[in-house]
């Protein structure tokens, strides 16, 4: 009998996947300082969703559900969506969006490790189909609104879609940055003229600029802890700062500089969180640096030229099908092999 | 020529910086050696009986040279190398032959092999040892003395020495590497080896390096080993060729031959070829120890350093004759073992020993008690999550994820298009797996299912071209006797005249021959298949009717020219199958060497 090695020194997938959710900690924070602590209510929502469609799930097809309930992929899988869905989105949309992410995103495909296309990033696409506007109304940082809510009021209108009397849904509500730009664009406005507004801050969009942050410094952390390489992240950051500063340098004055585009949006949870799911992803390091400058540029262009203000999702999705033929034409040199 | 003075002054320049280069990849799993260095090699007493399998090393099957109630001398051959490829086996005591046949060996399969077994008279008395003049003796009586006193590779991978020791006229070997990296966990002979017999080990690197001529020689220790340096420092200072002591970083599977090999000259063995062809031989330090006690000594390899570690009350290192019962040796260092429990070889690449009362053989480099705490049961499998830990950790550059998904899908193909061969099974992949997947076993099942299936093609080609000629073959002679018979009636008739009646009588006869000619194919082509199933017959009709529709592949005058062919085709599928075996064990060499 041959089983060796008898020694391994490998942390589970569960201590893998609560790191990834630790690494979400100072976003989350920083979120929860932006847009009050209705984020929150999302989140345990997501998650208790997750989990139960998951154990169904596992029921239904005869798998072992305690093995795998616990190794805590669904987790992520509901907080990055939770994350990426606005704030303030009604219940039935996070739990309807959460359930597609496991359901047909990921237990359809086979469970952990099966799921060609990032679960997260399937669910918020096919809502932002279904529901183009709750999708896209975002409401304003709380240091901008003109009423800001509390976190019953928030939970509230997660619940009920009820805001206080006398309340308009437009006092709470507002165009993100992403948003704001491409109509004032389209309405021939120059960047100078935009970039007055006070929903922009020094980077990217007020407020959002420190969630970025937050992500950044969670992303820093799961490099840190050899949980992701710097391939990825690099490569995606990269190539968005470079076509949108080949942009800006040809054009200030129609579009936003690099800095913008890398603190707006979802690019930081985007490039240390979403691309980075390895099942869905690429697993050559050149194949690593391809896809994550495919979806860099890919975002960026629907960004500026599509009918989506963030492009995210869709690029995330169309690189997730090329991953096979990435992987093929990327393979590295073996040991004692010619080039 | 410049170019090749320059570049191993280049390389000399390399190794007197002692410039490192590294591979890819590798793990540090825990090292566990202290246990089994605090103390000095220890003699072991010679035990009753001894176990010898005359297959100890990679090659043929030694030839037994006893009988069962012989009496033999220490150090006297028992079985003699069968062929280049082979070694021989020795009495490591004197005794009485108890008995000749199969006995479980130390082996994964665990299944038994011819072995001698060897009642000890408790004498201990040596044959007559004589010392070699080597320097006096020309190259290939050395090599065949190597030979014919058993030298292998004692790393682990037991490929006889002779034939690495030869000198190559187009690969010439420019540096030699003596590997003492003794990369695996656990395992420390080698370590002590090289603290308490220094001195031996150059002699025997000496011996090696006049056989292959080589201009550089450089011995290869992990730095986790400062004591073995300092030894092996010491001894080379008093050598008179010059030997580079390179300290070589810590980093398991350094110790792989073509690891090493990389991390001391900065080249990379071609996959599949041996070392030889950038110029470079490798041996493990053990090796050049016995090659040194045969040589300076006239002792053939009859005992080993054994390490016995783990669940021990006295883990250490034991100098035990070859054919040992491996209980034995555990229970002399104080430990107990069920069968299946024993592990031999280091905890990265060692394997569960089918029964706790093999023999020690010459690869057997340690012997590990493994406690329910040392090694506990894997944690059941998750799916692979592609997280690529494992394709950071492999030494080789594979992509180990991919591996598993076509091994476990059965896409040998694919596997062996993505190098399943380069792998060196050294582990590491399922080291670091988050997902608890046995990769190694994995391709470990592969290759072995690719090499069945390349047999299994091979001999299914063979056989049917041995089939198509044999048909070939019949109906050429019935052409040839037809032929035959025209010649003779056109011969007859150009002597009698025109004569219509003979002339009819004769083609009366040949069309009766060419009739039977036809009948005898029929009956040819029918003689498998009689008595058969319905089912069967029909599936022979179909075969039949196929075969008819393709044109017939030959015409006769190529008849003659195709038996040559289909003669080299079967001498070179012979030849091919032998080859389909070598990188097997050229693959093994670095790999076991590991340990």
């Amino acid at each position: 009998m041959n089983r060796s090695p008898y020694l391994t020194d490998a942390p589970s997938v569960t201590s893998i996947m609560l790191r990834v959710l630790l690494a979400l900690v100072p976003g989350i924070a920083a979120y929860v300082w932006v847009f009050g602590g209705g984020i929150l209510v999302t989140l345990a929502l997501a998650s208790v969703t997750a989990l139960s469609v998951e154990a169904l799930m596992l029921k239904l097809r005869g798998r072992p559900i305690r093995m795998f309930i616990t190794d805590g992929s669904a987790l992520v899988t509901a907080w990055l969506l939770a994350l990426a869905l606005p704030p303030l989105a009604p219940w039935w949309l996070i739990v309807l969006g959460t359930a597609i992410a496991i359901v047909l995103a990921k237990q359809l495909y086979g469970g952990l490790g099966y799921n060609p296309f990032n679960p997260a990033m399937v669910a918020y696409a096919a809502l932002l189909i279904s529901f183009p506007l709750l999708m896209t109304s975002w409401p304003a940082p709380l240091t901008l609104a003109e009423i800001q809510l509390g976190f019953v009021e928030q939970m509230q209108f997660i619940f009920s879609g009820a805001l206080p009397t006398g309340v308009a849904l437009d006092a709470v509500t507002s165009a993100t940055p992403l948003d704001y730009l491409k109509t004032q664009l389209t309405l021939n406005h120059s960047m100078e003229e935009i970039s007055q507004s006070s929903i922009f801050g020094s980077l990217g969009g007020q407020g959002i600029e420190l969630i970025a942050a937050g992500y950044l410094l969670g992303g820093l952390y799961l490099i840190q802890q050899r949980i992701i390489t710097w391939h990825l992240p690099t490569a995606f950051l990269a190539s968005i700062a470079l076509i949108a500063a080949i942009f800006y340098l040809a054009d200030a004055s129609r579009f936003a500089d690099p800095a913008f585009h890398l603190f707006s949006g979802a690019t930081m949870l985007c490039a240390f969180f979403i691309i980075t799911d390895p099942v869905s992803g690429p697993t050559t390091p050149k194949g690593k640096l391809i896809f994550a400058a495919g979806i860099g540029f890919m975002t960026y262009i629907i960004r500026v030229y599509g009918g989506y203000p963030d492009g995210v999702a869709f690029a995330v999705i169309f690189f997730n099908i090329c991953v096979p033929l990435i992987d093929a034409y990327t393979q590295p040199r073996v040991f004692g092999h010619e080039k | 020529m410049n170019a090749i003075v320059n570049i191993s002054r280049l390389l000399k320049d390399r190794l007197a910086k002692t410039g490192l280069s590294r591979f890819k990849g590798g793990v540090h799993p825990p090292q566990h050696k202290l246990e089994s260095t605090t103390s000095p090699i220890r003699s072991v007493p010679v035990p009753k009986y001894l176990v010898l399998p005359l297959r100890q090393h990679v090659g043929n099957v030694s030839k037994l040279q006893v009988a069962t109630g012989d009496h033999v001398l220490k150090g006297q051959l028992l079985a003699k190398a069968d062929g280049q490829v082979s070694a021989a086996v020795h009495a490591p005591t004197s005794g009485v032959i108890a008995s000749i046949g199969n006995q479980l060996i130390p082996h994964p399969s665990g299944l038994p092999d011819i072995s001698i077994t060897l009642e000890s008279d408790g004498k201990d008395q040596w044959i007559e040892r004589q010392a070699l003049d080597y320097l006096a003796m020309s190259k290939p009586e050395l090599l065949d003395h190597l030979r014919e006193a058993g030298v292998v590779g004692l790393g682990g991978a037991t490929f006889p020495s002779h034939i690495k020791l030869r000198e190559d006229t187009r690969h010439p070997v420019r540096t030699l590497i003596i590997n003492g990296a003794e990369c695996e966990p656990y395992i420390t002979c080698d370590d002590m080896l090289m603290r308490e017999r220094a001195d031996e080990i150059v002699r025997g690197i000496e011996i090696m390096r006049y056989l292959l001529d080589a201009e550089v020689c450089a011995i290869g220790i992990e730095d986790n080993k400062p004591e073995a340096i300092r030894a092996m420092r010491e001894a080379v200072a008093k050598s008179e060729i010059a030997i580079n002591v390179i300290a070589v970083p810590t980093i398991y599977p350094g110790g792989g031959a073509k690891q090493l090999i990389k991390v001391i000259t900065g080249k990379e063995v071609p996959s599949g070829r041996l070392p030889t062809e950038i110029g470079v031989q490798c041996f493990n330090v053990a090796t050049a120890y016995s090659v040194h006690r045969v040589v300076n000594h006239g002792e053939p390899v009859i005992s080993r350093v054994v390490t016995v570690t783990g669940n021990v009350a006295h883990a250490g290192n034991y100098e035990a004759p070859l054919g040992i019962s491996i209980s034995e040796l555990v229970q002399l260092a104080g430990g107990q073992a069920e069968d299946g429990d024993l592990i031999m070889g280091g905890p990265m690449m060692g394997f569960n020993l089918p029964a706790v009362d093999v023999p020690v053989v010459k690869a057997t480099n340690c012997i590990i008690v493994p406690s329910a705490e040392m090694f506990p049961d894997p944690e059941p499998a998750l799916p692979c999550i592609r997280c690529t830990r494992c394709a950071d950790a492999c030494p080789v550059n594979l992509q180990p994820q991919e591996l598993y998904w076509f091994s476990k899908s059965q896409n040998l193909e694919k596997a062996r298009e993505y190098d399943i061969f380069d792998c060196i099974e050294c582990g590491c992949c399922t080291y670091v797996c988050p997902s608890n997947i046995p990769l190694v076993q994995y391709y470990r099942y592969a290759k072995s299912e690719i090499i069945a299936q390349d047999r299994a093609k091979e001999a299914a080609d063979i056989a049917r071209e041995r089939n198509e000629f044999r048909l070939m073959r019949i109906e050429r002679e019935k052409q040839e006797r037809a032929q035959k018979h025209a010649q003779k009636a056109a011969g007859a008739k150009a002597e009698t005249g025109a004569d219509n009646a003979v002339e009819a009588a004769k083609k009366a006869a040949i069309a009766a021959a060419v009739e039977r000619a036809k009948a005898q194919k029929a009956e040819v082509v029918a003689k498998n298949t009689e008595a058969v199933s319905p089912r069967v017959e029909a599936e022979i009709a179909k075969i039949e009717a196929r075969r008819a529709q393709q044109p017939e592949p030959l015409r006769q005058p190529e008849q003659a020219q195709l038996f040559a062919e289909s003669q080299e085709a079967e001498v070179t599928s012979a030849s091919s199958q032998v080859e389909s075996l070598q990188p097997l064990s050229k693959d093994k060499q670095p790999t076991e060497e590991a340990k």
